[in-house]
């Protein structure tokens, strides 16, 4: 158990039939994850009839992929034909879609065994999890506190070592911010290098699929097979370069830039492990900069009223018509749709659509979504210029290390302000990684992102794996796990 | 005070493209419920659209039909309500960025209808109620729509009714829609005012929503006008109000007013991509269309002497004018080729339906032969009609009922002869036509006419006649 690269080695060397290894993680999972709650649908069978047509292959002599054969988990959020997804919703519950979403076909296409589907906030509104249906994802380094979220499901079972990667979704932060709080990698790939088709959605013009891996390695191999044009999905574009043949780059001369923004109301120990990697890359021969992104004041609310009007229209087909819950008692149509999405929905998402209603609502349309759209293009552009003075952009993923359970659900607003230094990267539609850098003095992790140009996956992902090579000590593993 | 209607209409067309808008689901009308779907259109979680580029080249082509300004930049928005025959609660249209800017429709009177905007949408599916409950049937949701909106132009029942006939007319022409306003694959809704006589200020505007056949547009229009009127007159004010037409009653009813209209919170769709249409691409559409009604009507009455209303008939239907293009060509007279068409084929295509697909026994090819031995002087007229009888009754050409005998004409002596022929074997008639029977006269030709075998010229032979015993 452990990366992608080492199980592929230990399937290929015949050190373990693919069968014996997805049982072995099936069993893994049996025991840890009552506790950890990362898991909300386990597909053993499936999984291990998956495994049995990669035995076979090797079996034969047959070469395999680096993917093929490799345990996995898929957010809940991602249709699987045949197999129910919930968004960990109520309102979803019994729903199984009758198609794939594009990235689970390139990854069945290459024998990716699916132990189940993990945890998530509620529509991937949330930013620990516990707005699921289906109750809180635990942080494997401490299961008091979340796995962070949306993505919490994927980021707790890969802390954890009960999947090898995961395919998360991140509209605001529900990648890198869940990999940030358990100690490992996530990358949030750029708008449209990864085929939306089959997210089930949120914020249509945010939302991005990426990986949530244990090294920087494994997000690129990952990152690989899914960043393919899709037909189906008008805003995919794929991604224009391979990024695991590139990564052990060399980084001298790079220009890390440092926003003094990113670095406002940061908790100290955040702040000091970034401001030490960055030290590491100037010992590697990148060079500081640091510079000011005024615009980024505006990220916050700029973020909720767009992701939130787009929610409020996403989610306006969830009316116990087609699928999914349907209330037991109702009077006609309207109070069956009224009822419906009454007992349907949680807390959280029916904030966000009240919300967004209200953003796009008549004489109220100029005033905030116009105003966001307009103010979405000056952050645009002021990443623009601070990409002609530096390569990447170097801040912390999250201001703070991962939350106690119960804390985020006390203090909505609080928990939308912890979303400052991931949501820029959304609106921007810009690639972005997070790795751990660090440890708190309580011992849970440290994040911290690196941001690069469109498209630049390969440049942002190589400057990682730098990191990752100099500072191998940040990439602890848990009680459940092995080290790298 | 004498009142002035005033109306606008918003016009929706469904688009004869093979595939939906946003999926390649069949736009074939009917089907078992619900079989005419995919994920997409049915707006399973997780899907997208993708749009289908030849919905926007048959609305440019519409577009241009109606004299409109083609955008070079289009943008897809959604449009959101909670129906249960919309599938994702909003139904993907344009708002903010259409793809066809102006345009008009000109009327008979010279009035031009100007045009605000076309734009593409996606059509929702249908409820069906049956045994105490509702059914959803799918098939229709995502079938392409143009909405036409016009300016409120129109003042009379009957410039409505012309405006409704013309956009169906030149939409049917281009082949864009069928426009089978029994089907719903053309609906309307009716923006309707009046105010005084002289007055330019508009009045209060109520909506007739979803009108489904042009005498149910002027009854309920008709009905809608006395009702504003009387309001006004009896010192009322109308109300800003949407309503439907109830056929059985004649009577519109309150759907909905204006406190409770709809918030459609419009915002630009995040998962479609800008819509470039470049110069050259319209420019290709334009040279791709057919000539248009009003430019035949124009041709036929200015260049080929029809009168305007056989014009009207002849243009009416895209096959009739095609039919009368071809078998004009090359003959001295189209206003003979008129004729033979509007008398004579006409009576065996009794529906409107028959006259829209045209399709008649005899070929535009075989009745130009009919009408160029006529032409030089061949055959006379009455022989011609009773030749295009038998052709029509076999499918067969005009030299299978005409010998050569028959053609060759009759010259002036031989026309003598016969007239002196018929004089001398009927003394009965002369003698009659002497003491005054008109009619006698019509005999003594007739048997001109029969020895001729319908060659005669009919005229020439009464004068000639009339010669001889007068």
């Amino acid at each position: 158990m452990g990366t992608i690269s080492k199980i592929h080695e230990m399937l290929t060397t015949k050190q373990c039939s693919c069968t014996e290894l997805t049982k072995s993680y099936l069993e893994q999972i049996e025991k840890s994850n009552p506790e950890l709650n990362a898991y909300v649908n386990v597909t053993g069978d499936e999984a291990l009839k998956a495994a049995e047509a990669v035995d076979k292959k090797l079996a034969a002599g047959e070469e395999i992929g680096m993917l093929e054969g490799v345990p996995m988990t898929l957010k809940d959020n991602l249709s699987t034909k045949g197999i129910e997804t919930t968004c960990c919703s109520k309102i979803l519950t019994g729903y199984k879609p009758i198609y794939n979403a594009t990235v689970w076909e390139l990854l069945q296409a290459q024998n990716a065994v699916m132990l189940g589907k993990t945890n998530m906030d509620e529509f991937a509104m949330g930013s620990s999890s516990e707005t699921s249906y289906f109750g809180g994802a635990a942080n494997p380094f401490n299961t008091k506190h979340c796995a962070g979220g949306s993505s919490g499901g994927v980021a707790s079972a890969v802390g954890a070592n009960i999947a090898a990667y995961g395919l998360g979704s991140d509209t605001g932060g529900s990648i890198r911010q869940p990999a940030s709080f358990c100690g490992i990698v996530g990358l949030k790939p750029t708008y449209g290098a990864v085929s939306r088709y089959g997210l089930i959605a949120y914020g249509s013009s945010l939302d991005q699929i990426g990986p949530i891996t244990k090294s920087v390695e494994d997000a690129a191999i990952v990152f690989d097979a899914i960043s393919k044009q899709d037909e189906r999905d008008s805003t995919s574009k794929g991604s224009s370069e391979e990024t695991y043949s590139k990564l052990d780059n060399d980084i001298k001369g790079l220009k890390i830039g440092i926003a003094r923004e990113y670095l406002d109301g940061v908790r100290d120990d955040v702040k000091e492990a970034v401001l030490e990697a960055a030290e590491v890359y100037k010992s590697l021969g990148a060079e500081i900069v640091y510079f000011d992104l005024p615009a980024l004041k505006y990220a916050l609310p700029v973020y909720y009223i767009i992701a939130c009007a787009e929610a409020s229209s996403n989610l306006g087909r969830y009316d116990g018509i087609r699928y999914g819950y349907k209330t037991a008692h109702y009077n006609g149509t309207h109070d069956m749709i009224c009822r419906t999405r009454s007992e349907g929905f949680g807390e959280e998402v029916k904030r966000r659509i009240l919300l967004g209603t209200y953003v796009l609502s008549a004489g109220y349309y100029d005033a905030y979504y116009k105003k966001a759209q307009d103010l979405r293009g000056s952050i645009i552009r002021s990443f623009n210029d601070a990409f002609e003075n530096c390569d990447v952009i170097l801040a912390p993923t999250v201001p703070m290390t991962a939350f106690e359970m119960g804390h985020a659900v006390s203090d909505p607003i609080e928990t939308y302000l912890t979303d400052i230094c991931t949501v820029p990267v959304n609106i921007a539609g810009l690639p972005g990684v997070s790795i751990p850098c660090g440890f708190n003095a309580k011992g849970m992790p440290i994040g911290m992102q690196l941001i690069g140009r469109s498209f630049g996956e390969a440049t942002i992902l190589n400057a990682a794996y730098k990191y990752q090579q100099a500072a191998p000590d940040k990439f602890m593993d848990t009680k459940w796990g092995v080290k790298l | 005070m004498k009142y002035e209607l005033v109306a606008g209409f918003e016009t929706h067309i469904e688009l004869s493209t093979k595939t939906k808008i946003f999926c390649g689901c069949t736009t074939q009308f009917g089907g078992e419920p619900n079989t005419h779907c995919c994920p997409v259109c049915i707006g399973l979680p997780g899907t997208l659209p993708k749009l289908n580029r030849e919905v926007v080249r048959y609305a440019i082509k519409a577009g241009l039909a109606v004299h409109g300004e083609i955008a070079e930049i289009a943008k897809m928005d959604r449009k959101n309500y909670c129906y249960p025959d919309l599938a994702k609660a909003y139904q993907i249209s344009q708002l903010y960025a259409p793809l066809i800017i102006g345009g008009y429709v000109e009327l008979s009177n010279g009035r031009k209808i100007r045009l605000h905007h076309i734009h593409i949408e996606e059509d929702a599916g249908k409820l069906i109620h049956k045994h105490g409950d509702t059914y959803v049937d799918y098939n229709r949701g995502g079938v392409p729509l143009i909405e036409i909106v016009s300016e409120p132009d129109i003042r009379s029942i009957d410039e409505a009714k012309e405006y409704v006939e013309r956009l169906q007319q030149v939409m049917r022409y281009i082949g864009v829609s069928d426009c089978k306003m029994q089907e719903g694959s053309m609906r309307c809704d009716v923006n309707i005012s009046v105010r005084p006589e002289g007055s330019e200020k508009l009045g209060t505007r109520t909506e007739i929503k979803n009108m489904n056949s042009i005498n149910n547009i002027a009854k309920a229009m008709e009905y809608e006008f006395e009702r504003q009127t009387d309001l006004i007159e009896s010192g009322g004010k109308v109300v800003q109000e949407t309503l439907r037409y109830d056929d059985a009653s004649g009577t519109t009813s309150s759907m909905r007013s204006k406190e409770d209209a709809h918030d459609y919170r419009y915002f630009r769709d995040p998962d479609l991509v800008t819509i470039n249409i470049s110069r050259e691409e319209v420019e290709e559409i334009r040279a791709s269309l057919p000539e248009l009604p009003a430019e035949k009507f124009k041709r036929y009455t200015e260049e080929l002497g029809i009168p305007e209303k056989d014009a009207q008939l002849l243009t009416k239907y895209r096959k009739i004018s095609e039919f009368f293009d071809e078998a004009c060509e090359g003959v001295k007279s189209a206003k003979s080729v008129s004729n033979f068409i509007i008398g004579q084929i006409f009576r065996r295509t009794e529906t409107e339906a028959d006259k829209e697909q045209f399709d008649v026994a005899v070929k535009p090819k075989q009745l130009n032969e009919l009408v160029k031995l006529l032409d030089s002087g061949k055959i006379r007229n009455n022989l011609a009609k009773s030749t295009l009888e038998k052709m029509l009754d076999s499918g067969k050409g005009a030299l299978d009922f005409i010998s050569e005998a028959d053609m060759g004409g009759v010259d002036d002596n031989a026309l003598l002869e016969l007239c002196k022929a018929a004089v001398e074997s009927n003394p009965k008639a002369v003698e009659d036509f002497k003491n005054g029977k008109e009619k006698a006269l019509k005999a003594l030709v007739g048997n001109v006419m029969k020895n001729s075998r319908g060659k005669a010229d009919a005229v020439a032979a009464e004068a000639k006649i009339k010669e001889l015993i007068g």
